[in-house]
């Protein structure tokens, strides 16, 4: 399953940073409004940052999800930039997560292998950890960084049509999904809801 | 959608004709019709008008785990009160302060109250009946109905007369109602739709439902009536709203015959003095009753309106029962927030030994593929197969039961606490008796029966012990025709005050088991009749 540039823009409306707000469906292409003075201070996500964040969601996310990079990019980037508190919690998160990395395996998040880069969160206790914005590390880990990405995939339509739902909560899919009854068995046996 | 600004200026309004007090469906209305017939009205809100651009951000915090931060800020000083029945009572998440009031969180569920309901001493020896019946109020619920954009159909064998269809065309039926209709009509239980007050297609005031999702607490589209509507309206009318400003008392005249001004304090702690020919307290089925208390003085010792003793007392709310499992078939669920089928063929009493239930069909049972991954421990495949697991074969049965009026249930004044002004925070005294039990069970059995015969196997049961109110406050300044044993008459208008009016759910003498705002818009707009007749 191949996730575009309109799942990212899909799981930005789901947790308000694309400005897709009001009563029509969802644009494509995010609207360019003129920066205020808190936007032109708000934090930047940097390659680095990125590639971070690439590292982890390709922990997180099921082997059958195409185009990790691009997708991360386009939903982390503008949700950085337009909401700054959010934003600085992120790349805080990103720091720390790099930080232990460094410590315990002398390297960068994104420059271990999957193995113990997914061997790291479990070290950390962030699979079991509760997220909590103003927590301890693991707690701050999962809720900015894992639960973001995670997030991000499952409140997609894509995403969540991984499981069947293809309208999931805090995406505006319309009213029509809701009355169709299951549509397709794939080869894996998972029923899927209509294309 | 509503797009005004917090007040920067929160002086009183000279010659003001009305005083509205409180901003949420009751006071909207009532101030908007008053607007539109030419008076002169202020209304005072204590909570802030919120900003429709962070209704996204209110939607991730309610969906996401770990911000515990209040969706609409309930909480604080401000909103401090104690609960003290045998049973607790979460007030704060029950309510929302704000231009709008709780139908800023509401699910949206607008039915009429039943012809029994408004006699059910006559008819089965329970309680009291109302001073006015359907009747009565049918005109009303027309225009309620019209006021909120319901959509609906006249396809309920159960609902009371009509005089028209419902404003916009119902949703239609979701992929699980059918199976639970099949169910239901093997076991002579007939479903019918649901009166949604959502756009089921754009009308002048919002555009149609998209599907969100998040109806309950937040709706971000506007597609979901909030009162935010009709204040905007009145304010075009005419209309003054002032936010952020909490009423402390009202004050009379000499006589003790009339309301001569409410007084209340600006976020910078100025404290101001409104006066008006007429009052309207519409601030809740909580906060009405505690002004009223709050009010007392050498003439009024118990309260304001109190000469009765009911202020506060004979407290209700409707009690959620539940049943929920899961399938070996693929159920639809989580696309839409709000259901589209409901029975109401348990709802009249056949004698005094239960009350009613309303039998509802969830579109929404189990998690969503993301509320699962959040909570995961697994990330990758083994997350993926856990959210196929956990996803997809859900089905659940809830209801609303009947509680109905006993003085001891009330809200009344914790003198050892107080809020951010130094008054008494609200005690909640709640309870339930073995009749509100009895008809939980009784819906329960209902439930069971129907997931039953769906071939479920059920896994939770929301019973007399693990049951919860649905967050609608009733019964604490009671209509009647008696001053000795009523707060209020048929008009709204208390008996002690004669330009003291009160709208909401604490007018409802019993509380049925029907979502109440229909019923306080339909009297509120009676009320509002009432105030421009004596203007």
């Amino acid at each position: 399953m191949r996730l575009t540039r309109r799942d990212a823009l899909a799981a930005l409306s789901a947790v308000g940073a694309a400005g897709v707000a009001g009563c029509s469906a969802p644009d494509t292409e995010r609207p360019e409004d003129p920066k205020t003075t808190s936007e032109r201070d708000a934090p930047e996500l940097a390659d680095d940052d990125l590639e971070t964040l690439v590292a982890l969601a390709n922990v997180l996310y099921p082997s059958e999800v195409e185009n990790v990079a691009e997708f991360v990019g386009a939903y982390v980037r503008p949700r950085v930039r337009d909401r700054p508190a959010h934003g600085r919690g992120l790349l805080d998160a990103i720091e720390t997560l790099n930080e232990y990395a460094q410590t315990l395996e002398g390297e960068r998040y994104a420059g271990l292998d999957a193995a113990a880069r997914e061997e790291l969160l479990t070290y950390m206790a962030v699979d079991t950890a509760d997220p909590d914005p103003h927590g301890d590390d693991d707690e701050r880990l999962r809720y900015y960084l894992v639960n973001d990405l995670l997030f991000g995939l499952y409140a997609s339509p894509t995403g969540a049509s991984l499981a069947g739902l293809e309208n999931p909560p805090g995406y505006p899919g319309g009213t029509a999904s809701y009355q169709q009854g299951p549509a397709v068995t794939d080869t894996r046996g998972n029923q899927r809801g209509p294309e | 959608m509503s797009g005004g600004q917090s007040s920067q200026d929160r002086t009183p309004t000279a010659n003001a004709d009305v005083c509205v007090v409180g901003a949420g469906p009751a006071g909207a209305l009532v101030a908007d019709r008053l607007a539109s017939a030419g008076h002169e009205v202020v209304v005072l809100e204590a909570g802030p008008r919120f900003d429709p651009e962070e209704r996204e951000e209110r939607m991730e915090s309610h969906l996401r785990p770990g911000d515990d931060t209040p969706i609409w800020g309930m909480g604080g000083p401000r909103d401090a009160y104690s609960s003290s029945g045998e049973r607790f009572y979460p007030l704060n998440a029950a309510r929302v302060k704000g231009v709008g009031g709780s139908t800023l969180h509401w699910q949206g569920m607008v039915m009429r109250m039943h012809e029994q309901d408004f006699r059910l001493d006559s008819a089965v020896g329970v309680a009291e009946d109302w001073p006015i019946d359907y009747d009565d109020l049918q005109p009303y619920y027309a225009a309620a109905e019209a006021a909120l954009g319901v959509a609906g159909a006249s396809d309920n064998p159960f609902a009371p007369p009509r005089e028209e269809p419902h404003p916009l065309p119902a949703f239609p039926p979701s992929h699980s109602d059918s199976l639970f209709a099949d169910a239901c009509e093997e076991l002579g239980i007939a479903t019918h739709s649901v009166p949604n007050a959502r756009n089921s297609e754009p009308t002048d005031d919002a555009g149609a439902c998209v599907g969100y999702g998040t109806c309950r607490p937040v709706c971000p589209s506007g597609a979901k009536y909030e009162a935010t509507r009709h204040v905007d309206s009145a304010q075009r009318g005419g209309a003054r709203v002032i936010d952020e400003v909490p009423v402390q008392r009202l004050e009379h005249d000499d006589a003790g015959d009339r309301v001569t001004a409410a007084v209340y304090v600006t976020p910078e702690g100025e404290e101001h003095r409104q006066k008006a020919d007429e009052f309207v307290l519409a601030a809740g089925g909580v906060e009405t009753p505690r002004l009223l208390l709050l009010s007392a003085s050498e003439q009024y010792p118990d309260g304001l309106a109190n000469r009765s003793g009911a202020v506060g007392r004979y407290f209700m709310d409707h009690l959620f029962a539940g049943v929920g499992g899961r399938l070996d078939e693929r159920t639809r669920q989580k696309h839409v927030g709000f259901n589209t089928t409901e029975s109401h063929q348990f709802y009249d009493r056949e004698d005094a030994s239960r009350g009613a239930i309303k039998l509802e069909f969830l579109n929404y049972a189990g998690p969503a593929p993301a509320d699962i991954a959040m909570g995961a421990d697994s990330f990758g495949d083994d997350l993926l197969g856990e959210i196929r697991e956990g996803y997809g074969n859900h089905v659940a049965m809830g209801a609303l039961v009947e509680q109905f009026p006993r003085a001891e249930n009330r809200i009344t004044l914790d003198r050892s606490r107080t809020d951010d002004h130094g008054n008494p925070v609200p005690e909640v005294i709640w309870s339930l008796d073995d009749r509100t039990r009895r008809t939980i069970e009784r819906a329960n059995e209902i439930q069971r029966a129907v997931l039953e015969e769906l071939g479920a196997d059920i896994e939770w049961v929301v019973g007399p012990d693990s049951t919860g109110p649905a967050y609608h406050h009733m019964g604490t300044t009671r209509m009647g025709t008696d001053p000795e044993s009523s707060v209020v008459d048929a008009d709204l208008r208390t008996h002690d005050l004669g330009n003291l009016t009160i709208a909401g759910s604490s007018v409802f003498v019993t509380g049925g088991a029907m979502n109440p705002t229909l019923t306080i818009a339909a009297l509120a707009l009676k009320a509002a009749d009432a105030i421009d007749a004596r203007l």
